[in-house]
């Protein structure tokens, strides 16, 4: 199956490439939201939300999802090192923007001991904190159906997005200065592919498709894993950041901290918040009236001026002192 | 010898007609204007990062890379620029009794009413005001600037912590724009007082006015040099 021409963006990623050029349709008309007031569209041409989904029952842990990410972004991870755990390399890089996180899971419910790999990458929020926090216009743009990307043209390294972001996913690149992660692989999305990421995965635990397609999937694996002893499986699609476009199915939907430190209710942070919310315009208002006040005083208020009587003072003053035995006065204890 | 208590071993009554007194040698001076050179870049510079609407500063500096990357270390520059200045200042801006009624009274102080205020030596609260002001906010400003300063110490501290940090960052950079402001319009609104900066000396008028105390030290001093 290839993209049908009336569809605005691809329904599946197992499908094929087209086998007609495809003109890419993410791009500043489809720009509703941009960093520090950079530009958006006027009328967003309006696209279907999408979703990646990732299934952590089904997966196995294969890494297909990252060798086919380093390809497709091809990005140049340095050789890691063993360090006896399965994650390779051991944190998200700049070279890598997705990783499989690994978990050794006690169940103190069942007993059982559970390996818990979780596919770890940006999650694509609704309310991202990324966006939220960057200095630059333009560096981070949300697109009408709901992928949050970094234009790295526009990107100054400042490692804002690093702090804004509720999931630790931004890596600042120590060669190139400009922040980079997942992105959702736009430059497939806009040409009717779906991830590589998800094209590679050989058990189906990462799909993707229209967000409410997505949904409806979920549902359907959480209604099979309730039926297989899962009570509390569910899907993690967190409100505190308006939902994501990349969702997890977890059968411990209960407890999404002990997917490697899945945060259980994500949200931009309130210092965040505060920065970006109310001390922007207050400070720009102190520093702007404190200006305007000093200016206008400066230039209408006549200033205190030493008169000619103050120097003739200072001199007798000096005169007296330089003379010697000057008349006593009460501050003056102290002096010889 | 006269105790010196409110004046510097380098302040001088340098001319008695008419009266005019040495404030600040050249170091001191160049020391001072560097630090206000390495301020107003830093200004410039922050303020491209503190609000959309002035992002544009950053071409004054060949960009938004070029800025993030110069404002720290001009930060760097205008913290030892500023503790050379701190060393030879610090000693005359520690706060005394008389700074506590010249507070109380600070409305002769705007209407001009001198005559009604204590004598006071080298520095009044103001100046001190703004002397320890700039201290402790540049050094919040270097510590969380550290904290911030992503290229080099991106492990530093936490994410929780680098949030706060950046906002103490910001909310400090506030203050102290609103520190610096009241420095140049004191300087600015006190005629006779830029000088002091320029030339490195003041009028005795200036000096009776506004140090007297300062004044009648450096008079004493003089008045005790051995005689020729």
């Amino acid at each position: 199956m290839t993209i049908a021409p009336n569809m605005d963006s691809p329904r599946t990623a197992t499908a094929n490439p087209p086998t007609h050029p495809v003109p890419p349709n993410l791009g500043q008309a489809n720009v509703v939201r941009s960093s520090a007031g950079g530009p958006v569209a006027e009328n967003p041409q309006p696209l279907t939300e999408v979703a990646k989904l990732i299934d952590v029952s089904k997966c196995i842990g294969c890494k297909a999802c990252q060798s086919a990410c380093i390809e497709w972004n091809d990005t140049q991870p340095e050789v890691g090192v063993n360090v006896g755990v399965y994650e390779n390399p051991h944190d998200l890089t700049p070279e890598m923007y997705t990783l499989m996180r690994f978990t050794e899971f006690d169940n103190p419910d069942t007993g059982d001991f559970e390996w818990l790999i979780r596919k770890d990458g940006c999650m694509h929020c609704a309310e991202p904190g990324c966006l939220k926090a960057c200095p630059a216009p333009g560096a981070i743009v949300q697109y009408s159906n709901g992928i949050v990307d970094f234009i790295s043209e526009n990107c100054i390294g400042c490692g804002y997005c690093v702090s804004g972001c509720p999931f630790d996913i931004p890596r600042i690149s120590p060669v190139t200065h400009v922040a980079k992660k997942c992105t959702l692989c736009s430059d497939r999305v806009a040409v009717g592919q779906g991830p590589a990421c998800a094209k590679a995965c050989p058990t189906h635990a990462i799909t993707f498709g229209t967000k409410d397609d997505m949904k409806a999937l979920a549902a359907e694996r959480i209604e099979d894993l309730k039926s297989r002893g899962y009570e509390n499986a569910g899907l993690y699609d967190p409100a505190g950041v308006g939902g994501t476009h990349v969702m997890y199915v977890l059968h411990h939907n209960d407890k999404p901290q002990v997917y490697d430190g899945l945060p259980e209710d994500p949200k931009i942070s309130d210092v965040v918040q505060n920065w970006k919310g109310p001390a922007k315009p207050v400070g720009i208002a102190a520093v702007g009236l404190a200006a305007i006040g000093a200016a206008a005083m400066a230039l209408f208020h006549r200033g205190n001026s030493v008169s000619q009587e103050d120097e003739a003072e200072a001199r007798e003053l000096v005169q007296e002192e330089l003379r010697g035995a000057p008349v006593e006065r009460p501050h003056d204890k102290g002096n010889a | 010898m006269v105790e010196r208590k409110f004046s510097e071993p380098t302040d001088e009554i340098v001319q008695l007609e008419p009266v005019e007194v040495r404030r600040y040698i050249a170091f001191t001076r160049w020391n001072h204007w560097f630090t206000a050179i390495c301020f107003i870049v830093l200004m410039l510079s922050g303020f491209a990062f503190f609000h959309p609407s002035l992002y544009g500063l950053t071409a004054l500096f060949g960009g938004g890379q070029m800025t993030r990357w110069l404002h720290p270390f001009v930060g760097i520059a205008l913290t030892v620029s500023f503790l050379g200045m701190f060393f030879q200042l610090v000693h005359l801006n520690i706060i005394r009794r008389e700074d506590l009624v010249w507070t109380r009274n600070i409305k002769d102080v705007i209407t001009g009413h001198e005559e009604r205020l204590p004598e006071l030596g080298k520095y009044n609260f103001g100046q001190k005001t703004v002397f320890w002001g700039m201290f402790w906010l540049i050094l919040a400003l270097l510590i969380t600037g550290v904290m911030m300063w992503y290229q080099y110490f991106p492990h530093l501290v936490s994410i929780e912590t680098r949030r706060i940090a950046i906002l103490v960052h910001a909310v400090s950079a506030v203050l102290i724009v609103l520190v610096f402001i009241l420095h140049i319009f004191a300087a600015l609104w006190t005629r006779g007082t830029l000088r002091a900066m320029t030339r490195g000396t003041v009028t005795g008028g200036w000096s009776w006015r506004h140090h007297r105390k300062w004044l009648r030290e450096l008079a004493r001093r003089q008045r005790t040099k051995p005689a020729e």
